[in-house]
């Protein structure tokens, strides 16, 4: 049948294959997921050394400060988004 | 002796061919001389020992030796086939906490000390079960069908080994993972229909152990509960035999990538060689 499908190939070639397909689908699906999880690896330790330099300019508990900051990372078209939310008890700008 | 190096066949993706691996493995491993047990992890599933053909010899489990209801000599089955091997049949319980990671160790500590190497056959997924068969390992065997959902359940649990593990857990050297494509058929790679192993290679980006064919002698393997391995005439024997081989650091060829090409007379004298699904 190799021979009878080669002839037919000449004249009217396949489509792109599937596997190509396929490979292109998981290499995007992939690179995404493992982007993600990288992610998930640094943001505590971003959070962390955060506190840390929080605690240094401000009077703040260090257990408590790691409780109001918020991290996130938002990745679309291309552009991520750091986004960083800290809420200071009212303490923390006094005696300083 | 030396302490035992731990490999866990894993996979992420269910029915891929984990268990057919593992028993392969060990026993290859065992042919070898070198002293093997091979633990089955899926607690609730077991089926090793169908496919080692040791399911009547079952007195006690992996849970029980846990549970320090039994001890290991007891649980553990010599195989009868290769004199350095032996089975660690999972428990039939439906309880899925049955292993705690402590109760792993305890476990694997005591093997170490008498085996050259310990074998972990884990069950599918991503979650607990799976995450136990692979915390303690040294070496992961990543077991990987040429499909797009078998190769993404891959890279997820190469995710779980580089993040969960002891080793990373503990900083120490990573797991050395290794990729065993099963199931490959050359014909319809040919035709574009199937994953090329160059294609899974470059995907994955972890070094290839081995490449298994889709082979018909796997089926009559587990029906016979002896693994395929001891079919030394099929192809997929032979490249399981390979893959030991690579795996205890020699250099093999790899087989079985081309559709064979076989004269006429060839394909009437010699088509019971032909295993191959196509
Ligand atoms: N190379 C092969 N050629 C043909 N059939 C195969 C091959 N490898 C595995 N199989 C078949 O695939 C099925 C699943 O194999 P196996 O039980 O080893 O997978 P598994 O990954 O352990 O599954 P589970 O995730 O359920 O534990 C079985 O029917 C087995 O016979
Ligand atoms: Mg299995």
């Amino acid at each position: 049948m190799s021979f009878l499908r080669s002839i037919k190939d000449r004249f009217c070639p396949p489509a792109r294959s599937t596997a190509t397909t396929a490979k292109e689908r998981l290499q995007i699906v992939i690179s995404n997921e493992r982007l993600k999880r990288d992610q998930i690896d640094f943001l505590p330790n971003l959070q962390m050394d955060l506190v840390n330099v929080i605690a240094k300019y401000f009077n703040v508990d260090l257990d408590q400060i790691k409780e109001q900051i918020k991290v996130d990372l938002e990745s679309n078209n291309g552009q991520s988004v750091l986004e960083l939310n800290i809420t200071l008890p009212d303490a923390s700008l006094d005696e300083l | 002796m030396a302490d035992a190096e731990i490999v866990v066949i894993t996979s992420g993706k269910g029915g891929v061919g984990k268990t057919t691996t593992s028993a392969a493995f060990a026993t290859g491993l065992a042919m070898r001389g070198l002293k093997t047990v091979v633990i089955d992890f899926d607690v609730g599933l077991r089926n090793l020992d169908l496919i080692m053909g040791c399911e009547r010899r079952v007195v006690y489990d992996f849970v029980n030796v846990i549970n320090e209801e039994a001890n290991i000599h007891q649980a553990m089955i010599k195989d009868k086939r290769a004199d350095n091997l032996y089975i660690l049949p999972a428990s039939q319980t439906r309880d899925k906490d049955a292993l705690s990671k402590e109760g792993v160790e305890r476990v694997i500590n005591q093997l170490k000390e008498e085996f050259d190497y310990i074998v972990c056959d884990s069950p599918a997924g991503i979650e607990t079960g799976a995450q136990m068969a692979l915390y303690f390992a040294d070496k992961a065997i990543i077991v990987t069908n040429p499909e797009v959902s078998s190769v993404r359940d891959s890279d997820r649990i190469l995710g779980i080994l580089s993040s969960k593990s002891k080793r990373a857990e503990e900083n120490l050297e990573p797991v050395k993972e290794m990729l065993l494509l099963t199931r490959y058929e050359p014909y319809r790679v040919e035709r574009g229909d199937m994953l090329s192993v160059q294609d899974v290679e470059e995907i994955l980006s972890i070094p290839l152990l081995g490449v298994i064919p889709e082979s018909k002698a796997v089926l009559r393997a587990s029906n016979a509960g002896s693994p395929v391995i001891l079919d030394e005439q099929s192809d997929a024997g032979q490249a399981y035999h390979d893959a030991v081989s690579r795996f205890l650091g020699e250099d093999k060829p790899h087989r079985f990538l081309e559709i064979e090409k076989k004269g006429i007379l060839q394909r009437l004298f010699k088509s019971k060689e032909r295993e191959g699904a196509y």
